[in-house]
C-alpha cells in the first residue's frame, strides 16, 4: 500500500502501525507528533493506530526558531 | 536583589527574558547562549521532519528541558487555520499547551494578521492552550486578544529579526497603561543590550528575542548582555527613575564652596 508522508508518497506494508513505521524510519516516538488525515494522535494510540491506503501522514518535530 | 518573576497563566518564570532557538551557528554555541541568557522559557518551530536526513544531534540534544520551559511557536502560518494545526502538533510534540501564536500577514515585514491572529486565539484558548499571541502595537487589538482569553500580549517593537530597537515606544507605553491583567512581553525587534533595558524600563513584564542572539558574533556573550540589561532595565522601572528637566540641578551643595 501506498501512504502520503510528509507529503511524499511511500510504500509500505498493509495495517503497519504507526510505532512501526516510526521504528521502520529510526525515530523515537518520545520526540515528534504525528498528524493522521489531519487529526494529532496521541502518542499512546502510535502502536493501536494502523494505516490504510492513501494515508496521509504528518511527521514533525521541534527545531530551533524564534 | 530580586526582580520579581514573570508570571504566565498562573506559572512563575524566574527569568523576564525568553529566548528563541533559530539562527544559531551550531548546537553547541545555542545550549551556551540560552545558559548564559538565563531564560527559563525557550521558543521552538514546529516542521516536517527531514526523512533525507535522519540520525545526528537534535534540538532538544542541547535544551536542558529540566530547566527551560518548551514554548513551541506557529511561526511561518499565514492562516488561522495552519496556526491552529501547527499548535495541536506542537501541543503534542511537548505535552504542554503554551504555544507562542503567530499568524503572519505579511511576507515582507512579517506583520501579523489581525484578523487571522484572533480566530486562531479564540479555537485555541477554547481547547484548552495557554495562548503568547505575537501581535503589533495596536491597542485596540492587543485588548481583542486579552479578551479573547490570551494569557499575555506579545506586541513588536520593530519587524522580527530587524534589531532596529524599539521604534515604538508611545505605543508600547500605551498598551503598558491599558493591559494591565495579562503579562506584556514585547516580542521582536531588539537589537542590542540598550534595547531590551529599554523596553524593561518602559515597564514591560518581559522580552522575547532571537536573532539579537543568535545573530550576534558572539552569541553567547550577547546573551548574558541580554540577561544583565533585562535585569538593569527591570530593576530601573522598579527604584522609578528622577523626573527629566530641562536645566541643570546641582548634585553638590551650594554652600561653602571656596571662592
Amino acid at each position: 500500500m501506498v501512504i502520503i508522508l510528509n507529503g511524499e508518497d511511500r510504500e509500505e506494508p498493509p495495517d503497519i502501525t504507526v510505532l512501526t513505521l516510526l521504528q521502520t524510519l529510526g525515530i523515537g516516538p518520545g520526540r515528534v507528533a504525528v498528524e493522521l488525515n489531519g487529526d494529532v494522535l496521541r502518542r499512546e494510540d502510535f502502536g493501536r493506530r494502523t494505516l490504510g491506503d492513501g494515508d496521509r501522514v504528518e511527521l514533525v518535530q521541534f527545531v530551533g526558531g524564534g | 536583589m530580586q526582580t520579581g518573576t514573570l508570571t504566565i497563566a498562573g506559572k512563575s518564570y524566574p527569568s523576564r527574558l525568553i529566548v528563541g532557538t533559530g539562527k544559531y551557528p551550531d548546537f553547541d554555541v545555542m545550549r551556551r547562549a540560552i545558559e548564559a541568557s538565563g531564560a527559563s522559557m525557550v521558543t521552538v518551530a514546529v516542521r516536517r521532519v527531514d526523512l533525507s536526513r535522519r540520525g545526528g544531534e537534535s534540538l532538544l540534544d542541547s535544551i536542558d528541558t529540566a530547566r527551560v520551559t518548551l514554548l513551541p511557536n506557529t511561526a511561518g502560518c499565514r492562516t488561522a487555520e495552519e496556526a491552529v494545526r501547527t499548535a495541536r502538533l506542537g501541543r503534542e510534540a511537548g505535552l504542554s499547551d503554551l504555544v507562542k501564536l503567530e499568524v503572519i500577514g505579511d511576507e515582507r515585514t512579517l506583520f501579523p494578521d489581525n484578523e487571522g491572529l484572533l480566530q486562531a486565539t479564540r479555537i485555541l484558548v477554547k481547547e484548552g492552550f495557554t495562548v503568547l499571541p505575537y501581535t503589533n502595537d495596536d491597542l485596540v487589538v492587543a485588548k481583542r486578544l486579552r479578551d479573547a482569553g490570551a494569557a499575555a500580549v506579545m506586541p513588536l517593537a520593530a519587524p522580527i529579526g530587524s534589531g532596529l530597537g524599539i521604534q515604538n515606544p508611545a505605543n508600547l507605553r500605551i498598551l503598558l497603561e491599558e493591559i494591565r491583567d495579562v503579562p506584556l512581553i514585547v516580542d521582536a525587534g531588539v537589537g542590542t543590550a540598550s534595547d531590551a533595558a529599554i523596553v524593561m524600563e518602559t515597564g514591560a513584564d518581559g522580552v522575547l528575542m532571537n536573532t539579537g542572539i543568535a545573530g550576534a558574533d558572539d552569541p553567547v556573550k550577547m546573551a548574558r548582555a541580554m540577561k544583565l540589561a533585562v535585569e538593569a532595565g527591570r530593576l530601573a522601572f522598579e527604584a522609578g527613575r528622577i523626573p527629566k528637566k530641562l536645566h541643570a540641578r546641582a548634585s553638590s551643595p551650594l554652600e561653602g564652596i571656596v571662592r
